[in-house]
């Protein structure tokens, strides 16, 4: 059942359509969060057991084959990985240092950011399954066109 | 909403899950289970002032953005403007991505449409707080092509899931 293309009526009939209170507002807002809250701690929690269960120097050994090799590990490390992105500048650098291509630090780069296979379950949950697993899977590729084109055009320009 | 009728109790069969996994790394190794458990508390202190915040935002759009207004600002027939709100919002979107799903799934329900979530989601890969660090890192000219670039595939993104993405899900 699709939503129509046409304009829809102005809202669903529901109280929302008018302005509700404040305290009615805290309510509902509070029914909705607490819907999300065991995901996100849920989230939190695998972030945690995953960081701790991988070694970070364990990754840095993957690379070095060839450029496209590289690319594609990287952008599928990006996705898997969780954490804060300063951690993924932190071993984007360390790999560049060691003579990963700057391609591969990029897809690295931007698939942390972009892609999130360890919070697709949340994503999933919330926002639908197949939204989720389409976003990704655009996302991974798309690591890979933006750090071609982000190289590419540094080289253009230089 | 199919989505909405499953997410209350997915959550907690979730949550529930990722304990089961916590419990049978305990048997294996109980040192690693500690050990994540311990970096856990510091990750939810990080998190927190997000969540509050989402929270504070969630109430706000309760209060002031009806579906009415959602539909017209960011719903399917939206002007181009409203891929600039959704680009710069998640640019401007800060912490782990989590917490902003409830809140997005929130607007979904109002009308917002797929896509712009889409390019929301994309566009939070340009860290406004680090992008300082990423040009002393990477090189400013690196940093500024890169961002560029990123804002491309954000909108790009949204069409795709415009296309794509949400075949069986629309509906309420």
């Amino acid at each position: 059942m699709g939503r129509p293309s046409a304009p829809r009526p102005a809202g669903d009939g529901s109280a929302t359509e008018g302005r509700l209170s404040w305290r009615t507002s805290a309510v509902r807002a509070g029914r909705g969060f607490a819907t999300a809250l065991p995901i996100v701690i849920g989230m939190l929690l695998l972030t945690s057991l995953l960081t701790t269960l991988v070694p970070q120097g364990s990754l840095e050994r993957l690379f070095g084959r060839d450029e496209v090799w590289d690319v594609i590990v990287a952008a599928i490390l990006g996705s898997l990985a969780t954490g804060h992105p300063l951690v993924g500048y932190v071993l984007a650098g360390e790999l560049l240092a060691r003579g990963v291509s700057l391609v591969a630090v990029t897809a690295l780069l931007v698939s942390w950011v972009t892609v999130g296979v360890v919070q697709l379950p949340a994503e999933a949950l919330l926002l639908g399954r197949r939204f989720a697993i389409v976003r990704n899977l655009c996302c991974l590729v798309f690591a890979v066109a933006v750090a071609y084109l982000t190289v590419g055009t540094l080289r253009l320009v230089a | 909403m199919k989505i909405g009728r499953n997410k209350g109790r997915g959550g907690w069969l979730f949550l529930a899950s990722v304990v089961a996994g916590y419990a049978v790394t305990a048997l294996v190794e109980a040192d690693k289970a500690r050990a994540a458990l311990a970096a856990f508390l510091p990750m939810l202190g990080t998190v927190a002032p997000v969540l509050v915040l989402v929270l504070a935002l969630m109430i706000v759009s309760e209060r002031f953005i009806t579906p009415r207004r959602v539909e017209r600002w960011l719903g399917r027939n939206s002007g181009p403007g409203a891929w600039l709100i959704a680009a710069g919002a998640g640019a401007l979107a800060t912490g782990p991505v989590y917490p902003w799903y409830a809140l997005l799934a929130e607007l979904r329900r109002k009308g917002m449409q797929p896509a712009l979530i889409a390019v929301l989601l994309y566009a939070r890969a340009i860290k406004l707080p680090l992008l300082p660090l990423m040009a002393h890192s990477f090189g400013a000219p690196f940093t500024l092509v890169l961002s560029g670039w990123i804002l491309a595939f954000a909108w790009l993104s949204g069409l795709v899931m415009r296309r794509f993405g949400t075949k069986t899900e629309t509906a309420s």
